[in-house]
């Protein structure tokens, strides 16, 4: 059939290849994967044994970068809870949570969150991105102020890139800093202040205590992100916030099922009597599908048992104390000179020695994460370690064993143990 | 001399102990392009402005701002508004 009059003829057009723009990130990769290490950021998982162990190229490989710190992963009541799900309601729910996406198991979730938190409201949504993503753009709007932390994670920044709020940043963790931006702004208007209980790059935590009561006082609403301080912070475990004893003042707690939890999804919980309404108006929510009635029911079953896993807790401060203080006296630079969450950063001199040491440690059969400008704050080179409940003794020590051997053989100088 | 062009000259010594490379400072040189300038720097940079005149400059004006003839337009504006 010919083409009607109207169809554009084929022309000697130049079309611009939108992909050109990443050439410099394609050759700074390629360079990466030229001196012959292993690709940081290609790890496939041939079979996961525990949830501190896997095989990774056929190698017997020890994982300390999952932020799987409650190693809920492996469960028996976890498992069961999802298999009956899974054959009660089937693979998925095809559809949004406010259309035919909402089953039972969603509600069991929300209803564990709220017991957790002890908070009258609970939104789960699919990922933890999508739950800042939407609680950040949904709550400021044109004419409203976000405050936030300069070392925020992407899903905060883009949350404010998505509202259409006007935007202030704050030097990280400082409360001088936050006072002089909060005094220049107008009194009328809404804020948003945005925190982190746990800051995931360099494993630090945020004064709470502090810095919330800056932004009561200046009349801020306030969102913490829990997401690397949920089972393990505090007495119910909730996360720093309540370790820091502002939980009345925290109007809104993001968190997610990627971490402790160790399932996927994202939620917010809070006291607000109008909260409901957000399931109606915050498109991250409204407008993707809903978790697999597998997923929110492993979720619940973990949240549940979370509450009461003192021992555990107690296991993992003890496991991070012992990485920690091993690395530490073996002359490793570390990001926080204490560990104050069970993340553990080795500081790197740059990127060559950063992917070299990481692959050594593959190579040696350890897992830890290789992170680099511009995820990381101030331009710096973190091999990253997440801790496990799970972790004996043992495993710390083995890690600890090749961490000094990878050292050696990459010419890492380590310090003096102080 | 006129308050936009105290601003300007103003914002210029601000920015010259940033100025690594050493470019030829213009109000077109352009931060990113010109002065190669990384977004830690150019957050230090805002906070000294916004401390400098008291006034606040909002993240979500910044990707507007690509030249320094331009952040020193803004901030005039910004000043000026203050009253």
């Amino acid at each position: 059939m010919p083409s009607p009059a109207w169809w554009p003829r084929r022309v000697e057009a130049v079309t611009f290849d939108l992909l050109a723009k990443y050439d410099p990130l394609i050759a700074e990769h390629a360079g990466l994967l030229s001196t012959g290490i292993r690709d940081p950021f290609g790890i496939i998982m041939e079979k996961v044994i525990s949830p501190t162990e896997a095989i990774i190229k056929g190698r017997h490989t020890i994982l300390l970068g999952t932020y799987n710190y409650m190693g809920m992963t492996f469960d028996p009541d976890v498992i069961a809870a999802g298999q009956t799900a899974l054959r009660d309601f089937g693979a998925g729910t095809t559809g949004s949570r406010v259309l035919n996406g909402t089953y039972q198991t969603h509600k069991e979730c929300e209803d564990a969150l709220k017991d957790f938190y002890a908070m009258s409201h609970a939104m789960v949504f699919s990922t933890g991105y999508q739950a800042n993503l939407g609680m950040v753009s949904t709550l400021a709007g044109k004419g409203d102020f976000i405050i936030l932390d300069a070392d925020s994670h992407a899903s905060i920044y883009d949350g404010c890139k998505m509202s259409n709020a006007d935007i202030v940043r704050f030097r990280h963790n400082d409360v001088v800093d936050l006072e002089k931006r909060l005094k220049r702004l107008p009194p009328e208007a809404g804020k948003l202040v945005v925190l982190e209980g746990v800051y995931s790059m360099l494993g630090d935590i945020a004064p709470l205590k502090e810095l919330v009561a800056m932004a009561k006082a200046h009349g801020c609403m306030v969102l913490v992100d829990e997401a690397h301080g949920m089972g393990f912070f505090g007495e119910h475990g909730r996360g720093v916030y309540e370790e820091a004893g502002v939980a009345d003042d925290v109007d809104f707690v993001v968190g997610t099922f990627s971490k402790s939890v160790g399932t996927v999804g994202g939620f917010c919980v809070s006291n607000h009597p109008k909260f409901e309404i957000l399931r109606l108006v915050c498109r991250p929510y409204t407008f993707t599908a809903s978790l697999p009635p597998a997923v929110v029911a492993c979720s619940a079953t973990s949240i549940r048992k979370l509450m009461t896993a003192h021992a555990k807790r107690d296991r993992l401060w003890e496991a991070t104390r012992r990485l920690h203080g091993g690395l530490k006296s073996r002359g490793f630079r570390l990001a926080t000179d204490t560990p104050e969450s069970a993340i553990v950063s080795v500081l790197m001199p740059d990127q060559e020695t950063t992917a070299l040491m990481w692959s050594t440690l593959i190579e040696l059969g350890v897992y830890v994460n290789m992170s680099r400008p511009p995820a990381t704050p101030a331009g710096v080179y973190l091999l990253r370690c997440s801790i496990c409940a799970l972790h004996q003794d043992e495993q710390i020590d083995i890690v600890l064993g090749k961490f000094d051997q990878a050292a050696q053989m990459c010419n890492l100088a380590l310090h003096e143990a102080a | 001399m006129t308050d936009s062009a105290a601003v300007y000259a103003r914002i210029i010594e601000l920015i010259e102990p940033l100025n690594i490379k050493k470019v030829a400072l213009t109000p077109d040189t352009t931060f990113a392009g010109d002065m190669e300038m990384d977004s830690l720097t150019v957050m230090d940079l805002v906070a000294s402005m916004e401390d400098e005149w008291d006034i606040m400059i909002p993240l979500n004006m910044l990707p507007d701002l690509e030249t320094i003839g331009q952040v020193a337009d803004a901030v005039a504006g910004l000043v000026a508004k203050k009253g």
